[in-house]
């Protein structure tokens, strides 16, 4: 069982093969455009000062992101990490309660208690990742053994990166779930560096989706920037996992676009490898597809691209109006009430 | 009422909890076709099944991060250390991920967490340590450290329905050593509660786990003196009861602070600073702390009953502060 290399999705009946109709291909792109909008908007956010901290992008990542996001069920649930935005726009989380939660303020989703994409919404199946990074994964796996034992038909999706995939807690997650055969697709954004530190100093395998079959499980490794192929092989590993099939590991390449954060500026990385891979640029990739495969007008690539714009600068707006959280609610919510057991996504 | 062990008071209690919600289940090493390595669920996996009993692989990380994603998920996870000393493992998944989540993310993480800890019986550094006081530094824990079979049933029970991760510290040396009478029926001991475990009104002796019997032995050898000491049981760490604390301070006016973790960043060091804060002017002595020494736990018996506190150790400080 060596890992296998997906192949590209090519014509638009490939694509319709794969459960996706034309709407469905204009939504992805939506999505793509929003997770890179919100990220450049947060750039400049950064430089006026508005956002505290540090700042984290997902640059060249967006196609992984919305691509397996894409191909999860509405009970699915999941783990995204910081390169992922585009998980969380596809989800629904709103963009203006991005913005809010980039600067701190009341609307944010943790209500200024945690930054950047460190979000989740329990009600749209996404949890909010740590910073120890992939810790979040091993909790992913908990989530499907709980589908396991109730036989619930869903699906969890756990991600991690590169750097990441070096720790104990990928192993242990991995190691359970292919025991079990548990109900779950871990991604791996292959995104080549771990900050400054190559992929040939993190792990001495030429593809990470190598170490699936150790655990027990299929392992892919997938383009990262085309998003089809990234939904193709993300919609086969969850069917599988729904159907009794267990994990499998997906493994999307990619290149981290722009610094580890934006305090960052990557001078380590090779000036051609940006170049390279500037050239397969998700964004750019899905368009020039649909221009070509999809017959997408320029009449529906406008109303597209106006109607992301103004989405962007509403909720830009909207999320600058926010208040800061009020410092006498520090204290509350360290500790959960037993009501709170009681809402739906939590029985 | 029938009359248990720690061990067996903490087994049934939880097999009750098993029976009483099908969202309960259990997760660890060795937990199901052997019974846990102290036995505690001998038996349960007959009962319940593979998949409520669930043996794991050799992953205090994966059991730990495993129970908090069931959890978030509406499932009411009880997972086992074997040994508290292997929670050093997992705290990340405790400490970082679970103890946090609902404070920045909104979301509950009810999850029980079982902890044989202590020592006394030669298990060395790795099998005897006490760390409760390292995790009573976290905000969003909680910590309970029962010491005898009805509380060990009833907090256990609180444990359970608590929306919260709950460290829950059983102590080794107790499972087969204490007996005491245990309800038949399901009945929960809210947090936060102490309990007088033995009444006086000249010294105080404020401990919890295991030390609360040592206190208890050491208080009786007093009677001889004709000193009355109270044991006041603080039953749960986090949250701790101050208003039993502070008025049995103020009532005796001496106070000795107990426990089997060691000295330095001990809890007792909180019980000492907040009597300080907040009754100084009632005390008519210093307040003595008996606790470990900072060292680990050390193997032989020699040395290991001279690292932890024992009943003579005790009552000679109970004497210094009769005295004083």
């Amino acid at each position: 069982m060596a890992v296998r290399e997906a192949e590209p999705l090519g014509s638009l009946q490939e694509v319709h093969e794969v459960g996706l109709d034309r709407e469905d291909l204009f939504g992805m792109y939506r999505n793509l455009l929003t997770a890179r909008g919100i990220e450049e908007r947060g750039h400049i956010l950064y430089k006026q000062g508005k956002i505290p901290g540090s700042f984290y992008t997902g640059r060249g990542n967006e196609a992984a992101a919305v691509g397996v996001a894409a191909a999860m069920g509405p009970d699915d649930v999941g783990t995204p990490l910081q390169r992922d935005l585009g998980v969380h726009i596809t989800r629904g989380v709103e963009p203006w309660r991005i913005f809010a939660q980039y600067m701190g303020r009341e609307d944010g989703p943790t209500h200024g208690r945690d930054g950047n994409v460190h979000i989740g919404d329990a009600r749209l199946g996404l949890h909010a990742m740590v910073s120890h990074l992939p810790a979040m994964l091993p909790v992913a796996v908990g989530m499907a053994l709980a589908f396991k034992i109730r036989q619930e038909p869903r699906v969890a999706v756990a991600w991690c990166g590169d750097g990441a995939a070096a720790r104990g807690d990928a192993h242990e997650g991995m190691n359970l779930a292919g025991v079990r055969q548990l109900p779950i697709v871990f991604l791996i954004d292959n995104n080549q560096w771990a900050y400054s530190t190559p992929s040939h100093l993190g792990h001495a395998i030429d593809h990470l989706a190598d170490r699936a079959e150790a655990y027990g499980f299929e392992g892919v490794v997938v383009d990262g920037t085309d998003v089809l192929a990234v939904y193709r092989e993300a919609r086969l590993g969850i069917e599988k996992a729904r159907s009794g099939g267990g994990p499998t590991l997906v493994e999307a390449v990619t290149l981290r676009m722009e610094g580890h954060a934006v305090h960052d500026d990557a001078s380590y990385v090779p000036r051609e490898m940006f170049e390279e891979w500037a050239r397969r640029d998700p964004v750019e990739r899905f368009r020039t597809w649909l221009l070509e495969h999809a017959a997408m007008t320029l009449e529906e690539e406008d109303e597209i691209t106006a109607g992301v714009k103004k989405l962007l600068n509403d909720s830009l707006q909207r999320a600058e109006e926010s208040p800061w959280p009020d410092p006498s609610g520090l204290l509350a919510g360290v500790y959960a009430s037993a009501e709170e057991l009681e809402t739906p996504h939590h029985k | 009422m029938p009359e248990k062990t720690y061990l067996q008071a903490i087994s049934d209690g939880l097999r009750q909890e098993l029976r009483h919600d099908p969202r309960v289940f259990v997760l660890g090493e060795d937990v199901g076709v052997y019974g846990g390595a102290f036995k505690v669920t001998q038996g349960f996996q007959e009962e319940f099944g593979p998949w409520r009993v669930i043996d794991m692989p050799l992953s205090e990380t994966a059991i730990v991060a495993g129970a908090t994603g069931a959890a978030l998920m509406g499932l009411r996870p009880v997972a086992e250390m074997q040994f508290a000393d292997f929670v050093s493992c997992a705290w990340d998944h405790l400490v970082t991920v679970a103890a946090k989540q609902h404070y920045r993310a909104g979301t509950p993480v009810p999850i029980v967490l079982r902890l044989p800890s202590g020592g006394g019986f030669s298990g060395g550094p790795f099998h005897s340590q006490s760390p409760e006081s390292s995790f009573a530094h976290i905000p969003g824990l909680k910590i309970v450290c029962p010491s005898t079979p009805a509380d060990a049933k009833g907090l256990l029970v609180s444990a359970i329905e608590d929306a919260n991760p709950v460290l829950y510290f059983e102590h080794k040396h107790l499972y087969r050593r204490i007996k005491g009478e245990v309800p038949d029926e399901r009945y929960a001991i809210p947090f936060g509660r102490a309990r007088t475990h033995r009444a006086g009104d000249d010294i105080v002796v404020v401990t919890w786990g295991a030390m609360v019997h040592t206190a208890n032995e050491a208080a009786e050898a007093l009677e001889q003196d004709d000193v009355w000491v109270e044991v006041l049981d603080l039953r749960t760490l986090i949250p701790w009861d101050r208003a039993a604390v502070l008025e049995a301070v103020r009532r005796t006016s001496k106070v000795l602070v107990l426990h089997e973790d060691t000295r330095t960043g001990g809890f007792g060091a909180e019980i000492a600073a907040t009597i300080a804060e907040e009754a100084f002017e009632h005390l008519d002595a210093p307040l003595k702390r008996i606790a470990a020494p900072d060292t680990p736990v050390p193997f032989s018996p020699p040395l290991e009953r001279a690292f932890i506190p024992q009943v003579d150790d005790v009552v000679a400080g109970l004497r210094e502060l009769a005295a004083y």
